[in-house]
């Protein structure tokens, strides 16, 4: 009896699943979404914990070690929960790409335990209880689960700016070479063809090797790529646990996230116009490029906050283009007031979001949603674009990439190809920016130089809050 | 080879899911606004740790000290995945709502 409760339990569980993705797609249900997959997952946990049965039919074998399952729940549940209520909206991309992780480390786990329980068991009528397809799925569990976990903690320390992007010689030959050594000692060990001792150590450890030289060189611009590529690689790994234990929601729930992650991680990459390959061994921002690029002469003009705000307030439109720098200054509830008061004085105020503006696609709205910003003041892209000839000052707030027409005009440029708002239209744009210094990609900006353009130096959040004081003077 | 073929023979039904279930994420996810990728990541981040019921089995079905050690952490980072991602993506989808209030 119990046993058919908990397959209904799953069937549920894997439903969640399904509507709660489906609800996420929308602004409007996205919390509810959320929340249908939590509950979903409880069940699926809970009912696990009771009605799991390891025996047969006739002979029902709960799961022992209750206490100390609920114990690891418990210290897990206090950690998760801190961690993600504690961090700032501004490191969410290393929070996800490290719970990613642990996901990762978790199916790897699972696999080397799994392993060794399987292959201790006596050989029934010649036959070993490791039989093929078990052991694919256990290899390749623990294969795709390391390189997750790997992959996803250098990614975490990268964003975090803990670790520098770094490129070794032969990076890619290394790296081909790694995954065919990979492939080849887990084939070797399946088919039985070849025995090598610690087989399944020695892949545990390039496997770890693997995910960290494998998102090593790849440039911080497209670390969200990455990180969408690894979270569907974990998805990829619970579904090898799922063929494991012949267990549907692992399965369906798995597969899920390593389809729909997928597509995700495309569509990224088309955010940027770049193919997901290029992103792989594109090197972006490691500087391949960087000495064919065209070199930039020309001045710079300078502007007094007095003058930006004077310009501002006589305006008829102003748009606002948001980028990292604003976020890592926390600037982003200075820039609504500063929205506000020119709205008082008759300006029209939006803001432009790039698609990759932040670190994250949409990460930008959701860190200017923090500072109740209007949704309907969010233009995307396309919208805006055709905007900006009639908008007389643009404001460019810490955004540097994705305003450089050398996305448009430069095919030596690393971002050539990349769609970018075309700020160079407005009448006149007013840079904020701390320095000179080259964006994320690590390229320079030749908007900068611009006859329309003028420089405002100094922390976003700082000049931010004496324009809004000057704004009230004049 | 043979052993292969079998394999998939015998858990032919797993095979037709995993199909399904690969179209059905990628139709899912399709019209998805951009404005919405990063909750969504996350969101199908913390669904992912669905792979705690394994950890769950193993710790619950171990005797010995080494894999009853192995399968608490793996219970523990389990948790992590899922209490941590949903938690995360829930914060993220606060804001959105809380500016809707307003309007």
């Amino acid at each position: 009896m119990s046993h058919y409760i908990l397959d209904i339990i799953y069937i549920i569980g894997a439903l969640s699943f399904i509507f709660g993705i489906k609800l996420l797609g929308k602004p409007e249900s996205a919390k509810r979404g959320n929340f249908i997959a939590a509950i979903g997952m409880t069940i699926s946990i809970i009912g696990t914990i009771f009605l799991f049965n390891s025996g047969s039919a006739e002979t029902i074998v709960h799961l022992q070690n209750v206490p100390l399952i609920f114990t690891a729940i418990l210290i897990g549940t206090i950690i998760g929960t801190i961690m993600a209520k504690r961090v700032q909206m501004t490191q969410m991309p290393q929070m996800v790409s490290f719970f990613n992780g642990m996901g990762g480390a978790c199916a790897a786990l699972i696999s080397l335990v799994e392993y060794h329980h399987v292959s201790t068991l006596p050989v029934v009528d010649g036959i070993p209880a490791m039989e093929t397809g078990k052991a694919i799925v256990i290899y390749l569990g623990l294969i795709i689960g390391s390189i997750s976990f790997a992959g996803s903690m250098l990614a975490y320390l990268k964003l975090d700016e803990k670790i520098k992007d770094k490129v070794l010689p032969f990076q890619q030959v290394i790296n081909v070479g790694l995954m065919a050594v990979i492939l080849g000692i887990a084939a070797c060990s399946i088919f039985g063809w070849f025995v090598i001792p610690n087989a399944l150590y020695l892949l545990l450890a390039i496997s770890l090797m693997y995910g960290v030289l494998f998102v090593m060189p790849i440039g911080g611009a497209d670390m969200p790529v990455v990180i969408s590529l690894l979270n569907s690689f974990t998805g990829v790994a619970a579904a090898f646990g799922g063929f494991l234990y012949d267990n549907k929601v692992m399965l369906f729930g798995g597969i899920l996230v390593g389809s729909a992650g997928t597509l995700l991680t495309v569509l990224m990459c088309k955010a940027m116009n770049r193919s997901l390959l290029n992103v792989l061994i594109g090197n972006f921002g490691g500087g391949a490029n960087k000495g064919e690029a065209r070199a930039i002469t020309g001045n710079i003009k300078e502007i007094t906050k007095t003058d930006a705000a004077s310009l501002m307030k006589y305006s008829k439109k102003v748009v606002i283009v948001p980028g990292y720098g604003l976020a890592v200054a926390q600037a982003q509830h200075i820039c609504h007031e500063l929205e506000q008061q020119l709205e008082a004085n008759d300006v029209e105020v939006k803001y432009a979001i790039h698609p990759v503006a932040g670190r994250m696609p949409g990460h930008m709205n959701v860190l200017l949603a923090e500072s109740n910003v209007a949704y309907e003041k969010l233009m995307e892209m396309d919208e805006i674009n055709p905007e900006f000839k009639t908008t007389d000052v643009v404001l460019v707030v810490g955004a540097n990439d994705v305003v450089n027409p050398a996305a448009k005009n430069d095919p030596a440029s690393p971002i050539y190809g990349m769609p970018i708002l075309n700020v160079e239209e407005a009448a006149t744009v007013i840079v904020m920016k701390r320095s000179m210094k080259a964006g994320y990609a690590g390229i320079e900006n030749e908007l900068f130089y611009n006859d329309k353009t003028r420089m405002l130096f100094g922390d976003a959040k700082k000049s931010l809050t004496e324009l809004v004081a000057e704004l009230k003077n004049v | 080879m043979e052993q292969v073929l079998e394999f998939i023979s015998v858990n032919k039904e797993m095979f037709y899911l995993v199909a399904l279930m690969i179209f059905l994420g990628i139709e899912l996810i399709e019209k998805v606004p951009s404005v919405l990728h990063t909750p969504l990541m996350s969101g199908a981040n913390a669904i992912h740790g669905v792979v705690i019921i394994g950890a769950i089995i193993i710790l619950g079905e171990a005797t010995d000290t080494v894999s009853k050690i192995l399968g608490f952490i793996a219970v523990v980072l389990g948790t992590l995945n899922v209490v941590g991602g949903f938690v995360v993506t829930d914060r993220m989808l606060d804001m959105f709502k809380k500016k809707k209030k307003q309007n």
